[in-house]
């Protein structure tokens, strides 16, 4: 099991939705059946957790319990439950590096370092900056693109340290890197090109 | 080798346009109203017809499981749901369905939602695969557009509503009872059965969970007729497969192929080879973390389908191929996965919650060799109290790849502990349990 508790920082004392915010998490609990709007519990906490910068305050869950007509105590499981949920504040860029044996086999631990020596922070910290949070992840599901990482929204694949560190750095000078692949193949086909799918199929 | 012309996924690489334009000169969306006009029935008759199995895990026929929902609503609605919460170690075949054929999957959503009478599909989708999601929302979004589906889907009369969800991380979610728990807004914890999702899933109502694979290959097998798919494969074992090879080969990559394909055969001309050739290999999770380890030998023969791996105590699972060359340290291997069973268990049921993190510590110590030869039987015995005695899988899928080890590589460990006495010249101490 793993559930994170909600940790000792200052907590906002009321959060709302911005108006754009809140005319999506209209139309999202508006896709569930009438009375079924608890449903859209983990699309709005996600969408919490953006406009907060990436972690999710208690008055967040508040004011999505009452929106969703839920008890405090149910959004607050849900919110402890499941893991890209965050409970204190991160960095700008969350740094997750899959470290489960398909991404193990092929170098993991090699990009965790990287990553550690290059943000000068360990695993669950964040650098004074606040530009950069580390934390190791389960399985991301990239595992024929492994080692692998997520920053944020996106996978950035087939990683050594040096791939790794140039992200990074991209990152740091506020670029925004391509994600997939770093070593430049066609996403799952092997490297060097497709083996199969060779022959057209109704286009070019 | 399976012709690129029998291949269903003809954009596995997102090589072409994923788009609705793209997915319609490779086929998809042609004469879906006519296949509805035949009526659920037929539907489901060809799906049992073609053989195919669950592309989940569990190999269940499809056909089959759509026949159990209600041909007659008691005034409940039923549902189609989708499991798209790939999260299985090894296995990352539904993110290329997704992100580069979305619309087999669109598609496949109506036509079996059809064949069960369903009013609508939600298809869950793991957290983290966020621009997998904008990708399929768009897709979806195109489908709605062209009158694919939503109200009189495909000129057909009938209607149907796709919608996508999402999860926010937590491997248990795809179990199917616990994704109806977690898309009702729910911590993601199981449900026991009975009653069945066919009876009683989402919001109460009759439901079907399929994974994404089983049903995007549904509009192929109309197409192709359910002749075609099972005359791919081996008997009981009809059609195509994605598979997913990662770990010690040349080429890691995901691949489409019959079922029944031999092992070595797979590995060697897709994924370029063992790392340093065949004879460097050690052992090879055939189907995805949860399923027990194969060693070489079995390796060199074994076929990749259902039965043949089962008849090998191991399974097809996902058909995610991990394989694992001799540099491999396999105790630390099956460890890492141990913590994540542990990590993931949902704390629900007494010898998941415990069991799972119990065993992870023994197999830590066994890691170092910091451990008694008699507590290899006790980890042993603890998978077995641990399998079988929960609500769920997930239980079992902890136990698995332990017993996998124990069974296949018992001397490995053996060695360890030997190694580490030598190392500390220490006595002999009593058995310790984990804590």
């Amino acid at each position: 099991m793993s559930v994170k508790p909600a940790g000792a920082y200052e907590q906002p004392k009321t959060f709302s939705f911005t108006a754009e915010n809140q005319a999506w998490a209209e139309k999202v609990i508006s896709k569930y059946p009438k009375g079924r709007q608890q449903s859209a519990v983990i699309p709005l906490l996600d969408q919490a957790q953006r406009q907060a910068g990436g972690w999710l305050p208690r008055a967040a869950m508040a004011m999505i319990a009452e929106m969703l007509g839920m008890q405090m105590i149910r959004v607050y499981e849900v919110a402890t439950f499941y893991t890209m949920f965050n409970l204190e504040p991160v960095g700008r860029h969350l740094v997750q590096v899959c470290t489960t044996t398909p991404c193990w086999l092929r170098g993991s631990d090699e990009v965790l370092s990287a990553c550690k020596s290059r943000l000068g922070i360990d695993v669950d910290q964040t650098t004074a900056d606040g530009m950069f949070s580390l934390m190791e992840a389960e399985c991301l599901g990239a595992c024929v693109n492994a080692p692998m990482m997520q920053i944020n929204d996106d996978f950035f694949e087939d990683l050594d340290a040096a791939a790794t560190v140039k992200v990074l750095d991209a990152l740091a000078r506020g670029e925004t890197p391509p994600n997939g692949s770093q070593s430049g193949r066609q996403n799952s086909a092997p490297a060097g090109g497709r083996l199969t799918l060779l022959e057209p199929v109704g286009e070019s | 080798m399976l012709a690129d012309k029998d291949r269903i996924f003809t954009n596995l690489y997102g090589q072409h346009d994923w788009r609705l334009n793209g997915a319609r000169k490779r086929g998809d969306w042609a004469g879906t109203k006519e296949f509805l006009a035949q009526g659920p029935e037929w539907i489901v008759e060809q799906i049992k017809a073609s053989g195919l199995r669950g592309r989940g895990g569990a190999g269940f026929p499809t056909g089959l499981k759509w026949s159990f929902m209600p041909k007659q609503s008691d005034g409940r609605p039923s549902y189609l749901v989708v499991n798209a919460d790939e999260s299985e170690p090894g296995t990352c075949k539904d993110r290329d369905i997704i992100r580069h054929d979305p619309h087999k999957l669109i598609e496949g959503c109506l036509i079996a939602g059809f064949a069960m009478r369903a009013v609508a599909a939600y298809i869950y989708i793991r957290g983290e695969f966020i621009r997998e999601r904008q990708q399929l929302q768009a897709a979806i979004d195109e489908a709605y557009a062209a009158g694919l589906v939503g109200k009189n889907a495909c000129g057909s009369g009938y209607d149907f509503e796709v919608i996508l969800h999402h999860g926010a991380g937590a491997y248990i979610c795809g179990e199917e009872t616990a994704l109806l728990e977690s898309l009702e807004g729910k911590k993601g914890q199981p449900r026991m059965k009975p009653p069945f999702p066919a009876n009683v899933g989402l919001y109460g109502c009759p439901t079907t969970v399929n994974n994404v694979e089983s049903i995007a290959v549904a509009p192929t097998i109309l197409r192709r007729g359910a002749a075609w798919f099972s005359g791919l494969g081996r008997q009981g074992n009809a059609g195509t497969k994605i598979f997913c090879i990662s770990g010690h080969v040349n080429n890691p990559c995901n691949v489409e192929e019959e079922l029944g394909i031999p092992l070595r055969e797979l590995i060697d001309k897709y994924a370029g080879g063992v790392r340093g050739g065949w004879d460097n290999l050690l052992a090879v999770i055939p189907g995805g973390s949860s399923v027990p380890m194969l060693p070489k030998a079995t390796c060199d023969t074994v076929l990749m389908d259902f039965d043949s791996l089962k008849a090998e105590k191991s399974g097809l699972g996902t058909a995610a191929v991990i394989v694992m060359d001799k540099s491999t340290d396999l105790i630390k291997a099956i460890a890492r996965l141990s913590r994540f069973y542990k990590h993931e268990s949902c704390g629900q049921c007494t010898p998941c919650r415990e069991g799972t993190g119990w065993m992870w510590r023994v197999m830590e110590r066994l890691v170092t060799g910091q451990a008694e030869p008699s507590e290899i039987d006790m980890l042993l015995e603890v998978t077995y109290q641990v399998e079988g005695h929960t609500i769920c899988a997930l239980g079992d899928a902890a136990a698995w790849p332990i017993q996998g080890l124990i069974r296949h590589f018992r001397p490995v460990i053996e060695q360890r502990i030997a190694d580490y006495k030598t190392s500390r010249g220490a006595p002999s101490r009593r058995p310790e349990a984990a804590e």
